[in-house]
Formats: C-alpha cells, sequence, structure tokens
C-alpha cells in the first residue's frame, strides 16, 4: 500500500478520527463565530438599505446561508450514505447520520425566517410556492431519516436503511433548487449565481458571503461533534472506548479511577 | 442608535430572524455534548456492571 492509502486508513480508523476531531471541532467553532460576528456587523450595520425591500431584506445574511446550509448538509449526508452502503466505510455511516440532524436544524431555520421575511414582503407567512413547499420537503427527509436511524436497534443496520432512504431523498435536491426557474411564482429569484454576475451589490455581498462561510464551519463543528460521539456508541465495547470512558474529562468521577485501580490490582 | 433599531420597521420581523437564527444554532451546538455526556456514562456504567458481575463470589 502507498503512503496515501495507509494515511487515508488510518485518519478512517475510529480512535484516530475521534481524537483528530477532538482537537480541530474548537478551532471550527471558534472561526465560525468569529467569522459570524464580522459578517453580521456587515449586514445589519455596513450594508445599505435595500431601495425595494427598505430594511427587512436584511433577513437575507441569516436566511439564505442556512438554506446554502439545508442543501450542502444533504449532498454531503448523501455522498457519505453513498459511500457507506457501497464500501461498508463505519465512519461514513456515522458521518452520513451526524450530518442529519445539522441539516435538519439550518433547514428549519430557514423555514422560519423565510417566514417572518414573506409576512411584511408578501404579506403571507407561508403559500405552497414550488420553493417552499420543496424545502419543507427538505425538512421531513431529514426528520424522516433521523426517525427511520432512531427505529431500528442495530446501530448498522439503522444507518444502513437511513442512508438508502437518504439516497432516495435526493430527487428533492434539484427540485429544489431549480423550483424557482421552472415555476414563476411567489419566492424571487436567485440573486447570487457562482457563474456569470450576481444580481447584488457588493456591500451586500460580502456579508453574504461571510456568513455562508461562518456557517459552513459551524456545521463541521456540530459533524465533527456529533461524528465522536457515534463512534464512542457504535465502538462501545472495543479497548480504545473503554479506555476513554474512564479516564475521559467529562467530569471524570473518583470511582472511575477506583475502577481503574482495581483493573490494575 | 433608536434607528438602529428600529429596522426601518421591521424590527419585529428582523430581529425575531436573528434571534431564530442564534437560538436554533446554540441548540445545535448543545445537543451534541448532552448526548456525549449520556453516551459516556451510559458505557462507564455498562462497564462498571460488568466489573462487578465478574468480580462476584460464585
Amino acid at each position: 500500500m502507498n503512503t496515501l492509502v495507509l494515511w487515508f486508513h488510518k485518519l478512517g480508523s475510529p480512535p484516530t478520527f475521534h481524537r483528530l476531531a477532538g482537537a480541530l471541532m474548537p478551532w471550527f467553532y471558534g472561526i465560525a463565530i468569529a467569522l459570524g460576528v464580522i459578517g453580521i456587523y456587515g449586514g445589519l450595520v455596513l450594508a445599505p438599505r435595500d431601495y425595494q425591500q427598505g430594511d427587512a431584506y436584511r433577513i437575507i445574511f441569516v436566511h439564505v446561508p442556512s438554506a446554502w446550509m439545508g442543501m450542502f448538509a444533504y449532498f454531503f449526508m448523501a455522498a457519505n450514505a453513498f459511500i457507506a452502503l457501497i464500501w461498508r466505510i463505519k465512519l461514513s455511516e456515522v458521518m452520513a447520520m451526524a450530518s442529519a440532524p445539522a441539516g435538519a436544524t439550518f433547514t428549519f431555520i430557514t423555514l422560519v425566517t423565510g417566514s417572518l421575511w414573506g409576512k411584511p414582503m408578501w404579506g403571507t407567512w407561508w403559500e405552497w410556492d414550488a420553493r417552499l413547499t420543496s424545502e419543507l420537503v427538505l425538512l421531513f427527509l431529514y426528520l424522516g431519516v433521523i426517525g427511520l436511524y432512531h427505529a431500528i436497534e442495530d446501530r448498522r443496520q439503522a444507518a444502513r436503511a437511513a442512508g438508502f432512504l437518504a439516497l432516495i431523498g435526493t430527487v428533492n435536491i434539484p427540485i429544489v433548487h431549480f423550483s424557482v426557474n421552472w415555476w414563476n411564482t411567489l419566492h424571487q429569484a436567485s440573486t447570487v449565481r457562482l457563474l456569470g454576475p450576481s444580481k447584488i451589490d457588493s456591500s451586500m455581498l460580502w456579508p453574504l458571503l461571510v456568513m455562508a462561510l461562518a456557517t459552513h464551519l459551524w456545521f463541521f463543528g456540530t459533524l465533527l461533534a456529533r461524528t465522536r460521539t457515534g463512534l464512542l456508541e457504535l465502538d462501545g465495547g472495543k479497548d480504545w472506548v473503554r479506555a476513554l470512558v474512564l479516564t475521559d474529562g467529562t467530569r471524570a468521577a473518583p470511582e472511575a479511577t477506583a475502577i481503574t485501580e482495581q483493573a490494575h490490582g | 442608535m433608536a434607528d438602529f433599531f428600529a429596522m426601518g420597521g421591521y424590527a419585529t420581523y428582523v430581529w425575531v430572524s436573528y434571534a431564530v437564527f442564534f437560538i436554533v444554532l446554540a441548540l445545535d451546538a448543545w445537543a451534541p455534548r448532552a448526548q456525549r455526556k449520556r453516551v459516556i456514562a451510559e458505557l462507564r456504567g455498562r462497564l462498571k456492571r460488568r466489573r462487578a458481575r465478574e468480580e462476584a463470589p460464585v
């Protein structure tokens, strides 16, 4: 085996990943919060008022990054579910299931903030518009994946079944993305584009992109946190977990040391 | 400053949106921490019970 494959194998081993993720996690959270402060300052204070929507448009700085994350998390979950189903990689199984709650969180925020934006702009909290409906379906898909995962006793079988559901749900992703182009309804079309110029002034664009970066980092922070716990659950009987459970700093109770001493004596 | 908080008359919608964003994401960070503590406590309990069983006089 060449060194790259070897390195990959080592990284994928639960104890190594658990340790590495624990070291990286605070950085993801920390940088996400720092960028979030900058982005929100830019969005609420520095960016000018919109000529059509007044200050109500400022909801965009939390709404759109959350919507992007809802999609990104789904993509990440489906990719890991695919890897887990084909190659049976334990880490991918755990990561797929760890991204579901994070994705559901962002999708929920998108729906609530969208509703709060829709009321003053459209005059309604909710409309069965193509974008809104497909976004709601996205939330239900996340909840379905989480529900199915917790309904099955065996952890690995549960991850496979839920991963399969996640893969089927992928059909909804292009529908969410293109709904504003396919059906000309209430929700406005995209203003930020990867190809071609964005239809938004740079004074509004940069806080939006900073917020997008912040939410991505936040996602990976919570993903690592959930993956670590998932690995502990899955490897519950293994030596590395046993050692960690007995010595771990989460308020290591005095009896834990007593047990370790007993074990050695 | 009051002008800033008034958000051109859209204060409720804007500030509630930001509050939802922060509160829900704070829960998103808290949930895995709580879960981790629960899992570790459970594994520790299981380990202790097994030790106790093994050491009990037959």
